[in-house]
């Protein structure tokens, strides 16, 4: 194709938008509907996701060293840890550590317990590099000499292994599903706004025009209002999250955990939601055409 | 140059409407193609720019062998034939200069070219004052002047006309014969499908005359007389 025919697409695909006034403003509202689910829907999967893996990589197996085990031992019993398979990271704490993390979480009262009476025992602290590797590595830790318990969160963990894994797998499913429902959308507006062309589609053939000189304003006015209807969906998703963030940061400060920070994170879903709206509506214009096409 | 060679046309509802054509049409012929309505002229004339495709038979427009075309081929048999209707199929949404410039961008002509040639077809069918002009706004007549113009943009060979002056009256219909006429002039062939006998009556041409889709007569220079319709 010469630029100067791709140029005279772009214009003409740009007035022809215009020309169709209600019908494109029916074909927007199809897209920014759509985007609108798929930016709320993409912001908390991904921030689920977040806490989700932020979770995961919390778990981690404590190795509970026996009591009178010298600092020799102890260092046969490191290194007989880190031969373990996908071991990511061995940590020690005393048990002087061990208290102050326990005072520091349930109060004073447990001070009582510190210098001879410490009934703790000191910890390797053996992080896995995969979360549901804790449970190989906690039962051959427990075998191992000196080792008076290993604890990984036991079924706690599996639980929570379980749910991160079902709400990746579910989030990814309603993401495809929703972005199948939006293509179907946004090509059934689509044809009906072609539908009500099919005149001129006719025309156009009828003077000598190959099927892709037709095809192609109709897939860039697609594109258009896929990116124009994803304005009103960023400046809402935009707004919200920041609004939601405030909210949730303050409750959840105490819990460690995080939400992800406006600044990049909604530049990301920004791009994201123009790139998905110029698509679907481009594919979904495509396709609507192909019916008025066949000869 | 058209050939027709045994061509038979049968819709699904068993209806024949192309019985055995064997024509020829040769270049700068003017050719009316008469009958009464459901005759199978119209047929007849969507088989030339395979709009309908014949049941058997061979058909040649120019150098194009219809039963041997590839769909992706059948833009540039259109772009050798210029078609013009009863009912003009302008498009609404575009000006008078868009229309007729937008059977010249398919063929991918520079704006410079397409301005160029637009101007000039438009003076031809004397509409050079009216390029801004939506078709809506315009009357009958005006409208098949711009669908001529269209037609004749990228100089075509063969000019189709299915009823062009179907929707006209008399005085209008004259100036657009005249129009058609002086295009036949230049050396382009015109087959043109009416059942107006006054316009062929007094602007004698080659006469088809189709009836229940059998061609019952192909005359040099004949009447008509049409006795479903006294125009």
């Amino acid at each position: 194709m010469k630029a100067i025919t791709f140029k005279g697409h772009l214009v003409e695909s740009f007035k022809s938008l215009k020309r169709n006034g209600w019908m494109s403003v029916a074909a927007f509202s199809a897209v920014t509907v759509t985007l609108l689910l798929v930016g709320v829907l993409l912001s908390i999967i991904m921030n689920v996701n977040k806490i989700a893996s932020d979770i995961e990589n919390d778990v981690q197996v404590r190795v509970l060293i026996d009591r009178g085990t010298t600092s020799q031992q102890r260092k046969v019993l490191k290194k007989n840890l880190s031969e373990l398979d996908s071991i990511h990271s061995i940590k020690f704490s005393s048990k002087e550590q061990e208290l102050k993390n326990v005072v520091g979480s349930y109060g004073n009262e447990f001070k009582l317990f510190g210098g001879d009476d410490n009934p703790l025992n000191d910890v390797y602290v053996v992080k896995t590099k995969k979360p549901s590797q804790t449970v190989t590595v906690a039962k051959k830790a427990r075998t191992m000499k000196h080792v008076y318990d290993a604890k990984y969160g036991g079924a706690s963990a599996k639980k929570l292994f379980r749910i991160v894994d079902g709400i990746q797998k579910w989030g990814i499913g309603i993401s495809l599903l929703l972005l199948f429902v939006a293509v179907f959308l946004i090509s059934n507006t689509i044809k009906i706004t072609i539908l009500s062309r099919r005149n001129e589609i006719s025309i156009m053939r009828l003077v000598g025009a190959t099927n892709s000189f037709i095809r192609w304003p109709f897939i860039l006015e697609g594109a258009w209002t896929g990116l124009f209807g994803a304005i009103l969906p960023i400046i809402v998703v935009d707004i919200g999250y920041v609004w939601v963030h405030g909210i949730l940061s303050a409750s959840l400060a105490s819990t460690g955990y995080r939400l992800l920070s406006p600044g990049v994170f909604l530049v990301q879903i920004d791009i994201l939601m123009i790139l998905i709206g110029i698509l679907i509506g481009a594919i979904g214009s495509g396709l609507s055409m192909r019916r008025f096409l066949r000869i | 140059m058209i050939e027709f060679k045994h061509v038979f046309k049968e819709y699904d509802n068993k209806v024949i409407a192309a019985n055995d054509f064997t024509i020829t049409i040769k270049q700068g012929e003017f050719v009316y193609v008469v009958g009464p309505s459901g005759a199978g002229k119209s047929t007849f004339i969507k088989m030339m720019y395979r709009e309908e495709i014949p049941t058997s038979g061979q058909i040649k427009i120019n150098e194009f062998e219809l039963e041997k075309i590839k769909n992706k081929e059948i833009p540039f048999l259109r772009r050798e034939l210029g078609v013009v209707f009863q009912d003009f199929k302008l498009l609404p949404k575009l000006t008078v200069f868009e229309n007729v410039a937008y059977a010249l961008q398919v063929i991918e002509k520079s704006p410079e070219k397409v301005k160029e040639r637009v101007e000039r077809v438009l003076e031809l069918v004397g509409l050079a004052d009216k390029t801004d002009v939506f078709p809506n706004e315009l009357s009958g007549g005006e409208q098949q002047r711009i669908a001529i113009a269209r037609a004749i943009a990228n100089k075509p060979r063969i000019l189709i006309a299915d009823e062009p002056t179907g929707n006209l009256d008399p005085g209008t219909a004259n100036d657009i014969m005249e129009i058609i006429e002086r295009i036949n002039k230049k050396g382009t062939t015109v087959v043109m499908a009416t059942h107006n006998s006054s316009i062929v009556n007094e602007r004698k041409h080659r006469v088809i005359e189709i009836d229940d889709g059998r061609v019952i007569r192909d005359q040099k220079r004949g009447g008509y007389k049409d006795e479903s319709n006294n125009l």
